[in-house]
């Protein structure tokens, strides 16, 4: 999804979709090429991307990638809906907030939908802790400290949206 | 309606506290700038966001220890912003009750005659106003420290005994600002069950102002306030 997000910014090479992906998700792990063209096929079999002419020139054949409606809409639908709030999604919340950033959507009304996400999970763990034994609410206690790290996060992000925004369209 | 009730009705649609459109200022600071939220009889709302975004100036609107510059603040299907302050002053004593984040326990009381003082200041004899307060320390987890004076209490205790004050007579609606921020995270948690449990079972509307989304958990409902306004984001009703 964060490459088909990257492509709606423009249409791109294999090669920089790579690059750009690297610089902002990469986080010291680069993405293989072979990954990104076996991606790229696969987007553009389900119809969400269309492969143009191969471009001749120095060194391997390239082909421009460029996202079609129904790669749009199912970037717009990935960034409308929450995650599924459980421990450890610090990679797909950020990946969503950089994504709507960069695709020129509103980052803080996706940060205040996964709040409330967050939120209602948060309620039905203490509603569970309130009502089971020690066992449950140790269990649940764990993933409420864990969602309240999230909206920690969350929090902290929103209110530097601003800077961040500047900082991944430079 | 009482002496002290809101001066004009109008249909509350279940609705016990309404705000609409605060705007109030400190000076050259906007405070407010469009502040609504509502709360229905019962209903647990909390009011979450950052340090300084306006939330504990929400509350002391909707309690009416503040009156906005503009728009309304309904209590009970009556406006209040429009009452004198001693009329709003009877109310928050007779409708409303409170606790505060340092529980602001009077130092020179017992636990009991704390807990006691709204009963008192209603004017209800002394015998009566403590036996009343009494019955709460079972509740509360009090038992046996109805004597002590705040100094010679816990933090957790402190705030179980304003947690009490603020319950005792029975008020439609608890106005709470960052009761747990005191507290560790286990003693909060036991004041939020406290309060959560006791407030259910009297249908006592609460509005909970707090940054921490654990207390938030107890609510039914949270709202966000943000630069003087208030977004929900409970999906059941979008106020902006």
């Amino acid at each position: 999804m964060a490459l088909l997000g990257l492509l709606e910014r423009e249409p791109s090479h294999g090669y920089d979709l790579k690059r750009d992906y690297d610089v902002y998700f990469g986080r010291g792990k680069p993405l293989p090429f072979g990954q990104v063209y076996a991606t790229l096929a696969r987007l553009a079999r389900d119809g969400k991307v269309e492969a143009g002419e191969p471009e001749a020139g120095a060194g391997p054949e390239r082909k421009r990638y460029v996202i079609t409606e129904q790669g749009v809409t199912e970037v717009e639908s990935w960034l409308a809906e929450p995650v599924e709030p459980e421990p450890h999604l610090q990679t797909v919340l950020f990946a969503k907030v950089v994504l709507a950033l960069l695709t020129g959507r509103s980052a803080q009304t996706y940060l205040d939908t996964q709040r409330a996400a967050h939120l209602r999970r948060m309620r039905e763990l203490t509603a569970l802790k309130r009502s089971g034994g020690v066992v449950d609410a140790l269990l649940a206690d764990h993933g409420l400290f864990h969602l309240e790290a999230d909206l920690r996060w969350i929090e902290l992000t929103a209110s530097r949206l601003a800077v961040l925004a500047k900082q991944v369209r430079s | 309606m009482t002496a002290a009730g809101p001066a004009t009705m109008c249909d509350t649609g279940g609705r016990l506290v309404e705000a609409d459109d605060m705007h109030l200022a400190f000076g050259p600071t906007q405070a407010l700038r469009g502040a609504s939220l509502s709360a229905r009889v019962g209903e647990i709302v909390a009011v979450m966001g950052p340090s300084g975004s306006g939330k504990s100036t929400l509350l002391h609107c909707l309690a009416g220890i503040l009156v906005p510059d503009s728009g309304e603040v309904h209590f009970d299907g009556g406006r209040i912003d429009r009452l004198g302050e001693a009329e709003r002053s009877t109310l928050r004593r007779d409708r409303f009750g409170f606790v505060f984040q340092f529980g602001q326990l009077v130092p020179e009381l017992s636990a009991e005659e704390n807990i006691a003082l709204p009963l008192l200041l209603k004017g209800v004899r002394r015998s009566e106003a403590l036996a009343k307060a009494r019955a709460w320390f079972d509740r509360l987890e009090l038992d046996g420290l109805e004597r002590r004076r705040s100094g010679e209490l816990s933090g957790g205790q402190a705030q179980r005994v304003a947690l009490g004050r603020g319950l005792v007579a029975g008020p439609q609606v608890l106005f709470a600002d960052e009761p747990t921020g005191s507290l560790d995270s286990l003693s909060g948690e036991r004041v939020m069950e406290l309060l959560s449990d006791a407030a259910r079972e009297r249908s006592t509307t609460v509005v909970l102002v707090t940054h921490e989304p654990r207390v938030a958990a107890y609510a039914d409902r949270e709202v966000i306030v943000r630069d003087g306004r208030v977004t929900s984001l409970s999906g059941d009703r979008v106020i902006v």
